[in-house]
């Protein structure tokens, strides 16, 4: 990636304090104390309003038992990705949204933090919860190993049937390994999960991208069922003069390049811009200042009321000292004699407008995969972001996990 | 996985795990959802002539945000018909024939009562008959419940009567009400009991409403003495039970009753004797629903423990109570505060200073040190600091070595060993002078 001049001069132990994890572990006191204060719902609202619907009030119950394990069996027999879902998950829009005790205007169960601190315990302790299904010989195929496709094939592998999954990248996880803001989660936590799962015994094969490596319609012939969770695309374009200038970088790669470096590798420039207004435009903007830019702006071409990220993100950018610009339409990306990023032209109600600035992250959303998918093919299944335009971790593993049950029942219909 | 099969004096559950007798175990209805939820026993609310009960029965204890840590009630025995209790009886016995079903009776203190009833509770395939010997309140004015636990001499004519007609394993409950529960128990040994469960609910009043005077629970302004069970009432029934299970002249099975509402409960019964486990007031604060982690967590600590079934573990914390004059009076312990942990806030120095030895020092709050030390000479090892620090680990009790070989009081009070030397009060002893 083009890179603008190095201008940061945070230290190592700085850069490490940045990215530490924004929500600390529980200590074993504080998580007694917090699941003694759930009030253990029937049919509760948390568990309602989780798209994998872990039984929340159980989990939690045998946290204040002492029955580590059982709780985290509870949480990861639903959800395979409940170490990444209780670091990443929106949970003020889930289930500590949807806690009772916010109708008795008390702070809700701190639910993510329960979560971490069960399924920690499994990390910890390397524990095996899960076990292999007798072997039925049905061969299922499952393309991209992210969370969509990871939860697929831990539950088709509980089912016994063999699993192969074929991954363009170099290492599984998806956007968990590569695209999660580094304070929430991080890549060893996102591959410790992966290889949880590949350890059921799931074949996987990285650096192959069906499609440009292996022909989707052989997937067809090889195995019984096939599963896609390729993810989207990448940034999409913003399709504006200056776009290709070095200092340009899309948010996706920026993240990518962070979370596989050394955090000193990656580097930032002194006055940042983002261009967007999502979740990821908000990652973008924090880890750049996280990084040690001096400012890092949201610029956004509608208002406040229309930014498409989670309040709380909102309110973390804030308090990363953050700058945001609404009503700001980008026009152009100038550049400056040597050829570098100077400034972003903006369009406003009150004219034309250059925001200074000399790195320009592009957050706009990502593109659609150019995978053709044989969608009326019964024997193709999809989940994840390709198949609802861009969810949650929590809604991949959900509809993964969706599919495999699919899968399962139709290779048993077809078994006889 | 552990095997949780229990047989428990010839009758046999999947698990340990019976809901008591009591509202939960009311109807068939409820006890067929409570076996569809992983019960493996029952014993139904108690049977006898249908009583009237008053509005208001219960009261509660919490304890700060902590809801019914103890929990009384002044209800009676059932209120519905015997036949109709019988017949249902009968129906979830046919339904559930690998879960227990045990019925609970209470009739009026005749030979010929007694007869009658475990005859009729006989027909309908029941496992076992446990004899309400227990309930403190109500029937107690009648004649019935404690008012025949509290004497062995009733206690043990009833279970001869009953066990002149009984064919099914007769189990008797036991009142905590008493002086000393291993009398009773003998008493049932000598009826001819085939096992005991205990304890049932204790002599209480909750609390006074301090507007009205009214007691609670209040019925049109005025109270009765209840019977008080939940977590609270779990380290009487400890002791009780494991003062049976260890009673030589006992012998037979004990089931385990009071204040069980985790997996961690259930274990502590089962280690010092239970054969099988009791629970009430747990299911009527959060339902049946609670057996699961019941099962699982005790599954998973029994996993854990290489410890494979039940047999494996009861009684094996029974050898260890033992009277306080066969204690070894030469095993020193020590305060230690792990300064790193401490959050420096003194109730440690507070409850020594004031409610125990005086054994801690305070010092200068600067520059975030330490605000509090042991003072070792005279630390008597009470664990009193231990247990209101509220960080977990802080503050733990560390082994003093020494080279004097243990002695028990008992020894020591005949004249043989020799007693290590000890902190003393000394600080006690200077107390008014130097403050």
């Amino acid at each position: 990636m083009q890179r603008p001049e190095r201008v940061r001069s945070l230290s190592d132990e700085q850069l490490a304090a940045n990215f530490a994890d924004i929500a600390p572990a529980l200590t074993n006191d504080a998580a007694l104390l917090e699941a003694d204060k759930c009030l253990f719902c029937h049919d509760a609202p948390c568990t309602i309003a989780c798209p994998t619907h872990i039984d929340v009030p159980a989990f939690i119950k045998k946290i204040a038992s002492g029955n580590l394990r059982g709780s985290a069996r509870v949480i990861l027999d639903v959800n395979p990705f409940g170490h990444s879902c209780a670091r990443a998950c929106p949970v003020e829009v889930l289930c500590e949204g949807a806690c009772v005790l916010n109708d008795r205007d008390e702070q809700p169960i701190r639910i993510a933090l329960l979560q971490r601190h069960a399924t920690d315990y499994v990390l910890e302790k390397k524990l095996k919860l899960f076990e292999p299904g007798k072997r039925t010989g049905k061969r299922v195929a499952i393309v991209g190993a992210g969370p969509a496709g990871l939860a697929c094939a831990r539950d088709l592998r509980r089912c016994g049937h063999d699993v192969t999954v074929f991954e363009a990248k170099t290492q599984p996880g998806g956007l968990n390994t590569y695209g999660i803001a580094e304070y929430k989660l991080k890549a060893d936590v996102a591959l410790a999960e992966a290889h949880d799962i590949l350890d059921l015994g799931v074949e996987l094969r990285l650096g192959i991208a069906i499609g440009r490596d292996i022909p989707f319609e052989k997937l067809l012939t090889d195995y019984d069922a096939v599963f896609v969770g390729v993810g989207l695309g990448s940034t999409k374009q913003l399709g504006i003069p200056g776009e290709d200038l070095p200092g340009v970088v899309d948010a996706l790669t920026f993240i990518e390049h962070l979370k596989t470096h050394p955090y000193r590798d990656t580097t930032v420039g002194r006055q940042v811009v983002v261009i967007g207004a999502g979740n990821t435009a908000i990652d973008a903007v924090t880890q750049a200042k996280r990084l040690g830019a001096a400012t890092a702006t949201i610029v956004y071409r509608r208002g406040e009321a229309d930014m498409p990220c989670y309040h709380y993100e909102y309110e973390l950018a804030k308090r990363d000292g953050c700058g945001f610009r609404f009503n700001a339409a980008p026009q152009r990306i100038i550049a400056n004699g040597s050829g570098a990023v100077a400034g972003v032209e903006v369009r406003t109600s009150n004219g034309s407008e250059t925001i200074p600035c000399d790195m320009v992250i592009v957050a706009i959303g990502q593109g659609e995969r150019g995978l053709v998918v044989p969608h009326d093919d019964p024997r193709v299944f999809t989940g994840g972001d390709c198949a609802n335009g861009g969810a949650e971790i929590v809604n991949a593993a959900a509809e993964g996990v969706a599919a495999a049950k699919k899968i399962n029942d139709m290779l048993e219909r077809t078994h006889g | 996985m552990a095997d949780l099969r229990t047989n428990f004096a010839g009758i046999q559950s999947p698990n340990p795990f019976w809901l008591a007798s009591g509202p939960p175990t009311n109807t068939y209805g409820q006890v067929a959802k409570a076996f569809d939820q992983g019960w493996g026993g029952a014993v139904w609310k108690t049977i006898g002539e249908p009583i009237i009960n008053v509005f208001s029965r219960y009261g509660s204890v919490d304890l700060g945000p902590t809801r019914m840590m103890g929990f009384n009630n002044i209800e009676l025995i059932t209120d519905r018909p015997t036949p109709e209790n019988l017949k249902e009886i009968a129906e979830v016995k046919r339904n559930y024939p690998k879960h227990a079903v045990i019925a609970s009776l209470m009739v009026e203190s005749k030979r010929e009562a007694w007869h009658e009833m475990v005859k009729q509770t006989q027909d309908t395939g029941a496992d076992g008959i446990e004899l309400n010997f227990g309930c403190p309140h109500g029937m107690s004015e009648r004649g019935m419940g404690s008012a025949v636990g509290q004497v062995p001499d009733y206690t043990c004519q009833i279970v001869e009567w009953v066990k002149e007609v009984a064919t099914i394993p007769v189990i008797v409950k036991l009142t905590p009400n008493v002086t000393d529960i291993t009398y009773i128990a003998r008493a049932a040994v000598k009826g001819g009991a085939d096992a005991l469960s205990l304890i049932n609910t204790i002599n209480s009043i909750v609390g006074v409403d301090l507007s009205t005077f009214e007691p609670q629970p209040s019925v049109a302004g005025k109270s009765s003495h209840g019977g008080y069970c939940g977590p609270a009432v779990k380290p009487i029934a400890l002791h009780l039970v494991s003062a049976v299970a260890a009673d030589p002249s006992v012998k037979i099975p004990v089931s385990g009753i009071g204040g069980i509402a985790s997996w961690r409960d259930a274990a502590e019964f089962i280690v010092l004797g239970a054969g099988s486990l009791q629970v009430c007031t747990a299911v009527m604060h959060y339902g049946f629903r609670i057996v699961e982690d019941l099962i699982d967590g005790l599954s998973n600590w029994m996993d854990e423990g290489g410890h494979r079934t039940l047999a494996d573990v009861r009684g094996r914390a029974l050898p260890r109570v033992t009277k306080w004059e066969e204690l070894d009076l030469n095993y020193h312990l020590l305060a230690h505060i792990d300064q790193d942990k401490c959050i420096k806030c003194e109730l440690c120095w507070t409850a020594c200073e004031d409610g125990a030895h005086q054994a801690i020092r305070r010092l200068e709050r600067k520059n975030g040190g330490p605000v509090v030390e042991i003072i070792e000479e005279a630390c008597v090892g009470c664990n009193l600091c231990a247990a209101v620090c509220p960080v977990q680990d802080c503050i733990t009790m560390e082994r003093v070595p020494n080279d004097y070989p243990p002695v028990t009081w008992k020894e020591y009070a005949a004249g043989k060993g020799r007693l290590a030397p000890r902190s003393e009060h000394f600080h006690t002893a200077t107390w008014s002078k130097s403050r």
